[in-house]
């Protein structure tokens, strides 16, 4: 129930459009009792054989309310398609305005597509929230008003009567949720674990014949299945009687007023010209209580997709967004002062002490074998993380107090994957520098050695896209960095999924490009180690060795040892060598 | 009509669930038609007759059992529709993996195995509307509308009439509809599955747009995009919804020109008010199940799609099972060389022949190491190997006995297969490993750890063994997940080993240690290694060179370097790149 509170609080905005259509589907109703009323009230006053002006009133009520109802409805319809695409909009809107701040360190754990395909799976599932959770309740409690007060006319024991068996017909689906209680979330837990399982079976077919495991794996899918199954059935009895149960309480609420309007015609104090009237009305006010058992189960979904959202959202951010912040210092140096740091959930700290300084305009490679700490340098130079000790600072200044998005554009990083949005090559690159030109973008392109795509600035990129080869990803990349234009770049790990002729020209670009800006390459790859002012070698989360290709190597330690491993022939890749 | 034929002998395979939803839905009219009656003489009683209360209490009495029965009756008929839908489902669910595992590794595991997965879960489960709804309604709402049409008819000719010359508007409507709905749901259900993608896509680059710097713009510019696809949709939907309005119009407008027609003949006396009361009882009840057809239309395009895509699987041309199933087998023997004999193989549907006339012995007890570019056959001479497929031409034969005649999973079971990017599963590392080994003691897996060298990195894991894994779980890199193949190839241990060499080398050390561990593994066993290492391939006591599906070259290490050709070109060409 909180869940639910605050999404509607999120989507508070729209009240006024969920009001309208909630007002549209009443009337939608209303018309419909209106029309069966009348039609009711015509035919029982025509059977006293009175004068044709007395049912000229009716006669048009009648027809008024036909094509108000059809008319009612197609309104309520657009609206309604109109209010869900707008709560949709607004929910996507809030979550990635609260998700932003957490990324990326809050969300290492959701990395994989899987679980971001949840969320927005999550999120379409609220799709349902206004049309089928909020809007049936508050369409009913609409109509049962109107009986309310078309009852009250000839007796306020009518009224009551029936106001008793819509509050039934209401507190029904309070029932069959308490029945249902978890199955939802039952459903859901066995229809996430059926994902996983049938994938290993599609994926893991060729290990799972290996292991002679297939048929077992076959007969744990089916029974999973069946579970599931078991489950959704249960739902939809519970489901089923929930429409009965509606049904007899209509025609109940038909039966009681017709023994309380019996002895009340009979007394005279009710004209029986109204008898087929009420009854009509009863009848058909009940058409607002029948998209309820839907209301109850939607209202569980909701719940969930609610819940496991803010539970993401909830976290609280590493970074905050200094409200000061400093002006952005001019000089790129960077340096770190005994930096120690450790990723939460893990035991051993990704880096100690590390302390150095990079000048302005300095090339310095940072080397080690993985899980040495490598990246978590650049993962805190980005702002990112904030170190558990010592500080980071750029040109001098603290990173804390500075704007995080600034140091972002003011440090360009081309990392191992680089990520393309489904949208055209010019969007793609534009995300670098918003107002560039498209000369602008025909240079960069240029220069990162995509001359051809200069042409096909409208071409889609991305999934849906031209399929672009790791090789073109990573100059795509390049040539975002050469428009951003930052006087500090950090490259991680940015050649490691390519070859070695592909890794070498990209190097070039960057090395001429870099030529008057402060570099950094993290790399685990010791290649053109000379061309580096410094290398800094880490291992285990420690500075253990630092100065140029030539004094390490003389020096004989980690680094010359590793150089030595990598460049045996033994441990060449033929692959990599057209072999 | 969305009557798929397949779909229907589906319901010949479990009918009598679906009998019983119509036979008690069409009960369940005809007490509709008793309880319009029985309130249509109560009202009449009060209100012409001045009957008091005592005089209707067996008819209200009589309501109330109709109406009892009345919700039995849709009880019974839902959940007999539910528990038929839930047969059919369950049937073909296991089809769908019966076919699966007979379709084979080749081609569950390639490029399609998303949309194979998404049939198996979403097709079968959008079939359920199709038959819990949209065929029990199909039946209804043509047998509940005629016994509405014969009990008018009786009470009043003229009334019948306008029932009749209604109706056929409604079906002539519902097509509209359907061409309409077609679209718009089409369209509908584009616009949610392009925003969401649109928005999945935000989210997964949302690192990137962090990185430049750019992520608090975007905000706005996801409001921009949901506008604009409401927009879109919207001006498709008030053209699609026309047509449902019409189909409403039919049902209020009809019930309007019944009531006023009444009303004035019931004034000249023409009809008595009793029958009058009937008709206008049932007349939006004669409309309704027409309408709610219109409703379960969506129901009904969904399942004969879905039945598309299932379809189409379960008639998928199933690799040649030669020996896979027979029952007198030929007994299954690892010992012995192995030989290809003359192979040929093409791909289903490829063009060209992925390995041609390849002839060769692999040695009892030997190592044999594959070499060649990749596309050159050697993937395709394991899949061969591991009986994945069967030759097109030639044979392969092990100890003399044909694999083509063994079976199976009996010759797997004595081979150990490391490939290049292993299947980790959705369990714990623990049950990840056993599968090679369901019986293997602690001890054991542990050794395997330590000769995959995993044993560092499920120490630094808080649940160790027990650390999930797969995409829910730890995030496992490439590296790991073959160390993690190569420990269940320990745990195994069987006579015949295929192993593909990792290519990547994130850690010269560990990998120095790594071919350390991979050679004790294949010590005296026939193994067949896809080689990327000069080392591993020196090692070899025969080396095979692919190219575009042939054997180039074949030979010991020092027997191919004195030879001009391939193997001594790229051996050149490496000492250059390493020397640099």
């Amino acid at each position: 129930m909180k869940t639910i509170a605050r999404l509607l609080g999120i989507v508070q905005p729209y009240r006024w459009w969920m009001l309208l259509a909630a007002l549209l589907g009443f009337a939608t109703i209303g018309s419909g009792v209106g029309l069966l009323t009348t039609s009711a009230y015509i035919i029982a006053k025509a059977a006293l054989h009175p004068s044709f002006h007395e049912l000229q009133l009716g006669i048009a009520a009648v027809r008024l309310f036909g094509i108000a109802r059809g008319g009612l409805r197609y309104a309520e319809r657009l609206v309604t398609h109109s209010t869900t695409f707008r709560i949709l909009g607004r929910i996507r809107i809030w979550f990635y305005a609260s998700l932003q701040p957490l990324a990326p360190a809050r969300l290492q754990r959701y990395r994989s597509g899987d679980l971001l395909q949840r969320i927005t799976g999550d999120i379409d599932t609220l799709e349902n929230l206004y049309a089928r959770v909020v809007a049936p309740p508050l369409t009913a409690a609409l109509v049962s008003l109107l009986l309310w007060f078309l009852m009250g006319t000839f007796s306020p024991v009518f009224s009551t009567a029936l106001l008793c068996f819509h509050a039934a017909a209401a507190s029904l689906p309070v029932a069959t949720g308490r029945l249902n209680r978890g199955t939802a979330s039952r459903i859901v837990r066995l229809q996430t674990e059926l994902q996983a399982e049938t994938l290993d079976y599609l994926q893991g077919m060729d290990e799972l014949l290996l292991f002679g495991r297939v048929n077992e794996r076959r007969e744990r899918l089916a029974s999973l299945k069946n579970e599931l199954l078991r489950l959704q059935r249960r739902q939809l009895l519970i489901r089923g009687a929930h429409e009965s149960a509606t049904g007899l309480l209509m025609n109940g609420a038909v039966l009681t007023l017709l023994w309380l309007l019996a002895p009340q015609v009979n007394g005279g104090m009710l004209d029986g010209v109204f008898t087929a009237l009420i009854v009509v009305a009863v009848m058909a006010s009940f058409e607002a209580f029948l998209p309820l058992p839907d209301t109850a189960g939607h209202l569980e979904e909701s719940a969930l997709a609610g819940k496991r959202l803010f539970e993401i959202i909830d976290s609280e951010p590493e970074i905050t967004v200094p409200e000061n912040p400093e002006p952005f210092p001019a000089q790129s140096s960077v340096s770190f002062r005994t930096v120690g740091f450790t990723y939460p959930g893990t035991s051993r700290p990704a880096l100690s002490e590390v302390s150095f300084h990079i000048s302005e305009h300095e090339k310095t490679a940072v080397v080690g074998p993985s899980g040495s700490g490598k990246s978590t340098i650049a993962n805190l130079l980005l702002g990112f993380w904030r170190p558990a000790e010592g500080a980071v600072s750029v040109g001098g200044r603290e990173i804390g107090t500075l704007d995080p998005e600034t140091l972002r554009r003011r440090t360009a990083t081309v990392t191992q994957h680089t990520y393309l949005f489904g949208d055209t090559l010019r969007n793609n690159l534009l995300l670098a520098k918003p107002d560039a030109t498209d000369e602008e973008l025909k240079t960069a392109l240029k220069f990162a050695g995509l001359e051809t795509f200069g042409e096909r600035l409208d071409d889609w990129a991305g999934q849906h896209g031209m399929r672009l080869s790791g090789g073109e990803r990573q100059r795509m990349a390049v040539a975002r960095m050469v428009l951003q234009d930052a006087p500090c770049i950090v490259l991680d790990e940015a050649t490691a999924n390519l070859d070695a002729v592909t890794g070498r020209t990209l190097m070039e670009s960057v090395r001429r490009f870099a030529a008057r800006k402060t570099l950094i390459v993290i790399t685990h790859r010791l290649r053109e180690m000379e061309t580096f002012d410094r290398i800094l070698v880490m291992d285990d989360g420690r500075l253990r060795e630092s100065g140029t290709h030539r004094e390490l190597m003389e020096k004989k330690g980690l680094y010359a040892s590793m150089w030595s491993l990598q460049h045996r022939p033994e441990t060449a890749s033929l692959t990599g060598n057209g072999i | 009509m969305n009557l798929d034929r397949r779909l229907l002998l589906l319901l010949r395979e479990h009918p009598l669930p679906f009998v019983t939803a119509v036979v008690f839905g069409a009960a369940g009219g005809l007490l509709l038609i008793v309880q319009a009656s029985v309130l249509a003489t109560v009202v009449d009683a009060l209100f012409l007759e001045k009957s008091g209360v005592t005089d209707i209490a067996v008819l209200l009495l009589f309501y109330g059992l109709a109406s009892l029965l009345r919700a039995a009756f849709s009880h019974t008929e839902r959940s007999a529709a539910d528990r038929g839908t839930l047969r059919i489902k369950q049937t073909l669910h296991e089809r769908l993996l019966h076919k699966t595992a007979a379709l084979g590794p080749l081609q569950t595991r390639s490029v399609q195995s998303g949309k194979l997965g998404a049939t198996i879960l979403r097709g079968v489960e959008s079939l359920d509307a199709y038959f819990s709804q949209y065929l029990p309604q199909l039946a209804l709402s043509l047998f509940v509308p005629l016994c509405i049409l014969g009990a008018v008819f009786s009470a009043d000719l003229p009334s019948g009439f306008i029932l009749l010359g209604t109706a056929p508007l409604i079906p002539l409507f519902m097509t509209l509809i359907g061409k309409a709905a077609k679209k718009a749901t089409a369209r509908q259900w584009n616009t949610l599955s392009r925003m969401s993608g649109s928005f999945l896509d935000v989210l997964q680059g949302l690192t990137t747009l962090i990185l430049f710097g750019r992520s608090r713009e975007r905000i706005h510019s996801i409001g921009e995009i949901s506008e604009r696809f409401r927009h879109a949709t919207m001006s498709v939907l008030k053209t699609a919804f026309l047509s449902s309005l019409a189909l409403e119009l039919v049902g209020t407008i009809g019930t309007a020109i019944i009531a006023v027609e009444i009303g004035l003949r019931l004034m000249a006396g023409a009809i008595a008010f009793k029958p009058a009361l009937f008709i206008l009882l049932l007349t939006p009840d004669f409309y309704l199940p027409l309408r709610t057809l219109g409703a379960k239309f969506h129901a009904g395009m969904e399942g004969t799609s879905a039945a598309g895509e299932i379809f189409a699987l379960l008639d998928r041309p199933e690799p040649s099972t030669k020996g896979n199933n027979t029952r007198r087998a030929e007994p299954v023997r690892h010992s012995g060389p192995i030989v290809f004999d003359g192979v040929s193989y093409t791909y289903p549907g490829g063009r060209d022949a992925a390995l041609k006339e390849v002839r060769c012995t692999l040695e009892a007890g030997r190592c044999t190491a594959i070499a060649g570019p990749s596309g050159g056959g050697k993937t395709t001479f394991g899949n061969l190997l591991l009986k994945f497929a069967t030759p097109s031409n030639g044979i392969i034969t092990c100890g003399g006995k044909p694999l083509e005649e063994m079976d199976r999973d009996e010759w797997l079971q004595g081979i150990s297969w490391v490939p290049q990017q292993p299947y980790i599963f959705h369990a714990t590392l623990r049950e990840n490993l056993l599968l090679a080994k369901p019986d293997a003691t602690e001890a054991e897996l542990m050794q395997a750890l330590r000769s995959s060298r995993l044993e560092n990195l499920v120490h630094s894991l808080p649940l160790g063994l027990d650390t999930p894994a797969g995409e829910r779980g730890a995030r496992i890199s490439g590296g790991e997940a073959q160390r993690l193949s190569l420990a269940r190839a320990f745990l195994k241990n069987a006579p015949v080993i295929l192993l593909d060499e990792p290519v990547s080398h994130t850690d010269p050390a560990l990998e120095v240690e790594l071919l350390a561990s991979m050679q004790s593994l294949i010590e005296g066993k026939t193994s067949i290694i896809i080689a990327h290492r000069l080392s591993t391939i020196e090692h070899a006591d025969n080396i095979l060179v692919f190219d575009r599906g042939r054997i180039v070259q074949s030979g010991s290490h020092a027997e191919l370097v004195s030879k001009e050709g391939f193997y001594r070109n790229a051996l050149l060409s490496i000492r250059e790149e390493s020397a640099a």
